[in-house]
């Protein structure tokens, strides 16, 4: 099976953010890591390939940075990687990057296409469906499990509140990949050495430019969110404050 | 029929879930305010009596989709049944609540169109003649005012608790119904989904604890899940868990809080070292008492906590099972 990975940079879960002087979006100056669900489902896109041998192959989109998550993903065992490399695709839209990503592989034939089932910065949980849509192939959404069956794979979907549900479906298929769908292995020292060697394909704006339009939707303002909650904080030393905190639970709260 | 707002319910086996009255709450606001009617649309597979619930409520009309192909759910079906009825009936707005079914199809349906979705929004706001609509980015760490920058429909999802569902109007008089039957030509629908099921090993019912103490990623390693485990017996609560802890495997799946696992509204609920990421806030935020501990004072958790320690955790918890147990000892 041949597999594409959508695989994002995104900043660090506990990186403080500085909003920009527009106040559109975050400075560049934070520290940066893989989208965490894309981590998972570039693991499942190798155990894939593992079983079933094949091909996988990893794109992003972003600055010279985010050549940082392919360069992850070849040392643990991806065979080659795309990046779309410019600034100006960190500001896309959800419908502008997987027309961007549609566009950056048309001249490839996948089986599978795996993204996370959403990113840790916008939280839009698109691009995968629009890239399918865009390329008329099925897909499904926040995926457990995947297995080959005749003429296609069967998936298992999570549902809200602890359900789920298995799918039959036809290949090629999109699909977006829930976290802890597997356990993530680290790279070896050998798979960095090796990934120096692989493949890696750089995209410009100018080659996809034709392929996107204008966004569809436009981020006003990006702030701090207002608190709606009076919140007390309790502070000294430990002791001081757990003693507080059950007064307060106590005669306060009045929950224990 | 332009110039109105649809707000598309979802159901399962005949029941509307909860999220939809919210949503349908979302759009009386919004079309009172717009000057803008507002219809429902709700698609399955004899959806009589639903549509006839609906239309008991202040909406202008409602439409029943209905096709045997809408059952069970497809993203295929439901895109092409939405995208033939919304070739006929274009809308300014339309309002989804953000579930996994909608988040499955509606990006599929927008796209069909050359149209966006703004997803996962807590609000809507005027921005002099713009309409913006509020979403949680960087998992709630901040807040973003988006528009619309193409032409409608506008499609948007609502988060799960963002309006009030028991606010819905009731309408002075039955709303009329239309029953539209959809054709799906053979060959659209490609997935072959099987019945839903739940996991025999989901054992655990945190919905009607009273206390829980919650612990995240900031518990570090699973050995030291065990100070959170000795707090929870103090106060006579149960243990839960953020995501990332049971993916980990360091508690079973059903001691999960958030979308994708259980939702709960204890007493009170401890949540030490969790961030506080969307997925999880909406499983907990009902919780009448929130006290969270995280040693990042940035973490939006504290949003919504009533009581809030920043520091770490493992330094406060040992001295709070104390002070818990000697107020219970107490009496």
């Amino acid at each position: 099976m041949k597999i594409l990975v959508c695989m994002k940079q995104v900043p660090q879960k506990d990186a403080p953010l500085k909003l920009n002087e527009s106040g559109t979006w975050i400075r560049e100056d934070v520290s940066y890591e893989v989208n965490e669900p894309d981590a998972y489902a570039l693991e499942e896109a190798l155990r894939q390939k593992e079983k079933h041998g094949g091909e996988v192959v990893v794109i992003t989109s972003g600055p010279a940075r985010a050549q940082q998550v392919l360069r992850e993903a070849l040392a643990k065992g991806a065979d080659r990687a795309i990046h779309l490399e410019d600034n100006a695709f960190v500001g896309l839209d959800a419908f502008n990057t997987a027309k961007a990503f549609a566009a950056a592989i048309k001249d490839d034939i996948f089986d599978l296409i795996f993204t996370g089932l959403q990113s840790d910065d916008y939280g839009y949980a698109q691009t995968g469906v629009i890239l399918a849509e865009l390329l008329g192939w099925p897909h499904a959404t926040i995926i457990m499990q995947i297995e080959k069956s005749d003429g296609g794979i069967k998936v298992k979907r999570e549902l809200e509140a602890g359900y789920f549900q298995f799918v039959n479906m036809p290949l090629p298929a999109v699909l977006t990949i829930q976290s802890g769908i597997n356990k993530l292995r680290y790279a070896t020292l050998i798979g960095i050495k090796q990934a120096k060697n692989k493949p890696l394909r750089k995209v410009t704006l100018a080659e996809v430019q034709s392929a996107i339009g204008g966004n569809l939707q436009k981020i006003e303002r990006l702030y701090v969110p207002q608190k709606t909650k009076n919140t007390q904080f309790l502070e000294g030393p430990p002791g001081e404050v757990a003693k507080k905190l059950v007064e307060k639970l106590r005669n306060e709260a009045r929950v224990i | 029929m332009p110039n109105t707002i649809l707000v598309v319910v979802e159901q399962r086996e005949g029941k509307l879930n909860r999220v939809s009255w919210e949503t349908i709450t979302a759009g009386q606001i919004l079309g009172a305010e717009m000057g803008l009617p507002l219809e429902v649309a709700v698609l399955g597979n004899n959806v009589a009596s639903l549509a006839g619930e609906l239309a008991a409520k202040k909406v202008a009309k409602v439409y029943s989709l209905e096709s045997p192909k809408l059952e069970p759910y497809t993203p295929d079906a439901f895109a092409a049944a939405l995208k033939q009825f919304l070739a006929s009936n274009t809308p300014k707005f339309v309002l989804m609540p953000h579930t996994y079914q909608v988040r499955d199809f509606v990006p599929k349906l927008a796209t069909a169109m050359g149209r966006a979705v703004i997803s996962d929004c807590i609000g809507y706001k005027k921005d002099g003649e713009k309409l913006v609509f509020t979403r949680q980015m960087f998992q709630g760490k901040l807040a973003a005012d988006v528009s619309f920058a193409g032409d409608a429909p506008w499609f948007v999802t609502f988060q799960n608790g963002a309006f009030r569902g028991d606010k819905v109007e009731a309408g002075a008089s039955a709303a009329p119904v239309e029953t539209i039957k959809v054709e799906i030509a053979d060959g659209v629908i490609r997935n072959k989904p099987q019945e839903i099921f739940k996991e025999a090993k989901q054992a655990v019912d945190l919905t009607q604890a009273e206390v829980i103490v919650s612990v995240g990623r900031g518990i570090k390693e699973q050995k030291n899940i065990e100070i959170a485990k000795q707090l929870a017996e103090a106060l006579g609560g149960d243990l839960a868990a953020s995501r990332p802890i049971c993916d980990s495997g360091w508690l079973p799946m059903d001691r999960q809080i958030g979308s994708s696992g259980q939702t709960v509204a204890p007493k009170l609920y401890l949540a030490l070292g969790i961030s506080g990421a969307i997925q999880h806030i909406v499983g907990m935020k009902g919780s009448r008492t929130i006290v969270a501990v995280n040693k990042d004072s940035e973490a939006p958790i504290f949003e919504i906590a009533d009581y809030a320690v920043v520091g770490n955790l493992f330094d406060i918890v040992p001295p709070l099972i104390e002070e818990v147990k000697k107020a219970k000892a107490g009496g």
